[in-house]
């Protein structure tokens, strides 16, 4: 097993609404990424995967705010930090963050070479501007970008481009944690590919220690990290492997998400496709029992009242079900038959 | 921190249906599943809309812009047509050209085997008679002044029923409501910007089953919409056309979409269609290397994914 880059128990935030009112949109989440792996997090829009990723890089400026849990990232405490001091002494050295639209905030008056030193000297690293224009040189050859990026503004270069200069302007200082929220869903197809190429290569490269890639594209996390996480109304439902959560997926909720799964491959046709009817709950009043159990094929009544806890099985899994893990099975097994 | 809740006696007694409406119910036990008929031969069904040669060129000073060259199609009655195209292969100038929102620069459109004539407003508006669209953004596509009731009242009184009786026409709106699993009466005297928006996609639809158009282009209608919901308003789109013989021309980049749900594909690059064909055929079989590319650039499940293939 290897070192422990990122870890974090029961993290607990809030937004407070105008009108006073607590919503826990990261609801007692705990996570643990080895150095070297990446966690994939998965889930509906709405579910706080966004949320987490900047409860994670302790951007807690209003509505948002911390509650409770531990944030660790090598052995550093970073929770409850106020968000000057992370700015200064955790972002960038220990976690770096690419939010959704991260291409678009490149100030088109400078060049890219600049975004660099404003990065260097944020950190008061006593380094000459020769010295930082050197190894953003050398950084950029590394993940294959051309050093003319260096040189143009952000405007003069193409969307996958821009994309992959801001993935390497904000690793710059070799992150321990790279949280990557949606940093392809804008692009084209083959733009994308570009993308986790350069990531994949950045971290078999030690540049960046690990990662944490959040997106909806479900045949995308299954390529790109070792293990995903499935998200709902704020908490963890399902977490395993890549592999088992596609092929063997056992919360109601991350079979429904599985089963949504279109690729053009041979078979697909075939796949009978379902949706998962209903909506989310209101988290401003989150109901008492299982958070999924109004829109689940297999709710029972006792359900809609007791809470679930997450629990292990098997090997590093965990699940938030009512149901034991073999009910589940035998119920999908049986399903599947049917069709 | 293994903990086993077991409520056997719950789990016989079954799910909490208590409350609940048919559809739900309905819902709940078979899931919203799609059933497609694989096997419709449309080689020899009349032509609805068919182009030749359509073209458009954008000029801005010196620079001259060719968004669609010279593309041939030919779309059958009840047919589902996918175009797909990565951003700026002219796919949205098409749709605009077929939606007569834009003239061609050259070709002919040919609408039920007519030339399209839609010289003058009052062309126009029979054409739309003909042709409808669902947008990819259920924000922006209503009125923010107009309520759901003169949204869907509008498409009673296009289609001629404007002299229909009050309760006639409300009874026209609550079916083409239930036809989409939403409530009329929850949602008259309501705003569009109320709903969400898979609810207000759902009321697009509504639209176009009472307007009951002979073509629907439908321009990335689930890509604001979560993976989970897609396959409701994909089943809806699919019931539209069964019912009423509906042609369904989906724009789209999603490839894996497309290969879903379409009878044809139509793959178009830089204004032209690189390849087209039974989506069968153009995805599992594919001839020119874009469509190549394209396929093994899609992040895949059983097969693996090549990352050296790009730069």
């Amino acid at each position: 097993m290897g070192k422990i880059m990122l870890e974090v128990n029961q993290l607990t935030t809030k937004y407070v609404t105008r009108a006073n009112e607590d919503v826990y949109a990261v609801d007692h989440v705990s996570l643990k990424i080895e150095e070297g792996k990446s966690l994939g997090i998965a889930g509906e829009s709405g579910c706080g995967k966004s949320t987490l990723a900047l409860s994670l890089i302790g951007y807690y400026f209003p509505p948002l705010h911390y509650m409770s849990g531990d944030i660790i990232i090598d052995g550093k405490n970073i929770s409850g930090l106020d968000p000057d001091t992370v700015r200064k002494s955790v972002l960038g050295t220990d976690v770096a963050y690419i939010p959704q639209a991260a291409m678009n905030a490149l100030n088109p008056t400078r060049k890219v070479y600049k975004f660099i030193e404003d990065v260097i000297h944020a950190h008061g690293l006593d380094m000459t501007n020769k010295d930082i224009y050197d190894m953003a040189h050398k950084r950029f050859e590394e993940v294959g970008l051309p050093e003319e990026a260096l040189l143009k503004h952000s405007v003069e270069l193409s969307g996958g481009m821009r994309q992959r200069v801001v993935i390497a302007i904000s690793t710059i200082l070799n992150p321990k944690v790279l949280i990557a929220d949606e940093p392809s869903s804008a692009l084209d197809v083959t733009s994308q590919k570009m993308v986790i190429k350069m990531m994949r290569e950045m971290m078999d490269k030690g540049m960046v220690k690990s990662m944490i890639f959040i997106t909806h594209e479900l045949p995308l996390l299954y390529n790109v990290t070792d293990d995903i996480m499935v998200m709902y109304a704020g908490q963890i439902v399902e977490k395993g492997t890549a592999k088992q959560m596609v092929f063997d997926p056992v919360h109601p909720y991350s079979r429904g998400l599985m089963r949504s799964i279109l690729v053009p491959e041979a078979g697909t046709r075939d796949v009978k496709l379902t949706a998962i009817p209903g909506t989310p709950p209101n988290l401003k009043h989150p109901p008492a029992g299982c958070r999924f159990a109004d829109r689940c094929k297999y709710a029972v009544p006792a359900c809609k009242v007791n809470a679930m806890p997450i629990m292990e099985f098997e090997d590093n899994r965990e699940y938030r079900c009512g149901h034991s893990v073999q009910h589940l099975r035998e119920v999908y097994e049986h399903e599947d038959r049917a069709e | 921190m293994k903990t086993e809740l077991n409520n056997e006696a719950a789990v016989k007694a079954g799910p909490n249906t208590e409350g609940m409406n048919q559809e739900q119910l309905r819902q709940l036990e078979e899931g919203v599943s799609l059933k497609i008929d694989r096997n419709k031969d449309f080689s020899n069904a009349p032509s609805v809309l068919r182009g030749e040669g359509v073209t458009r060129i954008f000029t801005t000073g010196k620079t001259r812009t060719v968004a669609v060259d010279h593309v041939n199609f030919n779309f059958h009655k009840g047919e589902l047509i996918s175009i797909v195209g990565e951003s700026g292969s002219g796919k949205t100038t098409l749709s605009k050209m077929l939606l007569g929102l834009l003239e061609p620069s050259d070709g002919t459109i040919y609408f039920n085997d007519q030339v399209r004539d839609i010289s003058t407003g009052a062309k126009k508006r029979a054409y739309w008679k003909g042709i409808q669209a669902i947008f990819q953004d259920p924000f922006s596509s209503y009125n923010i002044f107009h309520k759901i009731d003169s949204v869907l009242e509008d498409c009673i009184n296009l289609r001629g029923g404007k002299n229909l009786s009050k309760q006639e026409k409300y009874d026209m709106m609550t079916e083409a409501c239930s036809f989409v699993n939403l409530k009329f009466a929850e949602l008259t005297n309501k705003y569009p910007f109320e709903l969400s928006g898979g609810q207000m996609q759902r009321l697009m639809i509504a639209r176009i089953f009472l307007l009951k158009p002979e073509i629907l282009l439908a321009d990335e209608p689930t890509s604001m919409i979560d993976a989970c919901s897609r396959a409701t308003i994909l089943d809806m789109l699919l019931k539209l056309r069964d019912e009423t013989g509906m042609t369904v021309i989906f724009i789209t980049h999603d490839i894996g979409l497309a290969y879903y749900i379409s009878d044809a594909v139509y793959i178009m690059e830089h204004g032209k269609f690189v390849e087209q064909g039974p989506a069968e055929k153009v995805i599992l079989e594919p001839q020119a290397p874009y469509t190549k590319r394209l396929i093994s650039d899609v992040p895949k499940i059983h097969e693996p994914w090549d990352l050296s293939t790009v730069g």
